[in-house]
């Protein structure tokens, strides 16, 4: 039985006193996603049919090279800023919530390291 | 959490059904939701017949007739009948509004009348509104100023006072409160449209010198961030207000803060 009042549990724990920080790199990142995708899916389409080595060697290309990884990094923390507001909207439970949370957060870490690791070797193999 | 299922005792049934009146021409049907929670019973949705001749023109009107002259305990709340109170605040046709205000023309076909949703149903179209009236209180809906008051009032310009437009003429129907999904899901840390555009009228206030504190109250992943911009609010309200800019504008100033 609750018989805690209904401001009390409105104030609940209190405000957090941050979560701008989250709502605006979210927006830093969905914005610095718009020249990065165009760029990838114009890069995607001129590399149709290469061979290993053409594709090789364009992406020994600092700049190539640079905006790949930069395009991974940005990409997956977007990814994990995006899917943390559907988990704290749909997943409820503290421990549900919390265990959801550390998955994604590992996946996507995992995912961008292999991203920028598989860049970097590819490029350095001559 | 999402619910897919509802609880057992929460499945609506088929309710009864009250006749045609004898002699009317123009008849509609109104589908209504009846719940007692005393009767121990699930909730049922009872059909009426109101004779649109010897009926005002909106759905407060039939509903007050039903009242009136069918079924004396259909409970509802109704204060005002002209869109000023916001006490009569349903779920009509799908939509939240007040039923004094929106004419029974405008529906097509059966007039489905539902409290509004999401929230634990007291009785029949009454909702508990505790947690939104709670989560109001919270954001300290009152002028708060360290400068000690003048002789006479607080002066605005013109130009302050139009700030407040679309703002004060909010009557915390809370038909926003209860359209919203965000709400709905996470309702006892989210404070919702209504709360926020309420806050926000206090701190777009150039009389308030308590901006600060207030934004600091709202800086919350839960109690503002949880506003993902589904607009809901906007396209329900009965007063033409745009809760979801107010919203927009909290989360700008706090962003501006930090820039």
């Amino acid at each position: 039985m609750e018989l805690r009042s209904s401001l009390g549990r409105a104030r609940g724990l209190g405000s957090a006193k941050e979560g701008v920080g989250h709502w605006w790199a979210q927006r830093v990142t969905a914005i610095a996603l718009v020249p990065l995708a165009i760029w990838f899916v114009c890069a995607a389409i001129s590399l149709l049919g290469a061979d290993y080595s053409t594709f090789q060697a364009w992406i020994s290309e600092f700049g190539n090279a640079l905006l790949m990884i930069l395009t991974a990094l940005v990409l997956f923390y977007h990814a994990h800023l995006g899917m943390q507001v559907v988990i704290e909207d749909y997943v409820h439970g503290e421990a549900a919530r919390i265990a959801t949370l550390l998955i994604v957060k590992f996946v996507l870490a995992a995912l961008a390291a292999s991203c920028v690791l598989a860049v970097i070797l590819v490029a350095l193999r001559s | 959490m999402v619910e897919f299922n509802l609880p057992a005792n929460s499945r609506i049934r088929e309710g009864k059904t009250h006749p045609i009146p004898a002699g009317a021409k123009r008849v509609r049907r109104f589908r209504i939701y009846r719940y007692d929670p005393e009767s121990g019973e699930n909730p049922r949705l009872d059909t009426f017949h109101v004779d649109l001749d010897s009926c005002g023109p909106m759905v407060l009107d039939a509903l007050i007739k039903i009242k009136n002259e069918m079924d004396s305990s259909l409970t509802f709340r109704r204060s005002c009948r002209e869109g000023v109170c916001g006490s009569c605040a349903f779920n009509i046709d799908g939509v939240n509004t007040l039923a004094c205000t929106k004419p029974i023309e405008d529906i097509k076909g059966d007039v489905k009348i539902y409290p509004l949703p999401h929230m634990p149903v007291i009785k029949d179209l009454v909702p508990d509104l505790s947690v939104p009236y709670a989560q109001y209180r919270l954001i300290q809906p009152w002028l708060q100023a360290d400068t000690p008051p003048p002789a006479g009032e607080r002066l605005q310009s013109p130009e302050e006072r139009e700030k407040l437009d679309g703002l004060w003429e909010c009557i915390l129907c809370f038909c926003c409160q209860t359209s919203c999904p965000s709400y709905w899901w996470n309702g006892d840390r989210y404070l919702g449209p209504a709360v926020l555009l309420q806050a926000y009228r206090w701190i777009a206030d150039s009389r308030d010198e308590a901006t600060g504190d207030r934004l600091d109250q709202l800086n919350d992943p839960y109690r503002v961030f949880r506003c993902h911009t589904i607009m809901n609010c906007t396209s329900t309200c009965p007063k033409h207000l745009n809760p979801g800019k107010a919203v927009a504008e909290i989360k700008s100033l706090l962003a501006q803060r930090t820039l």
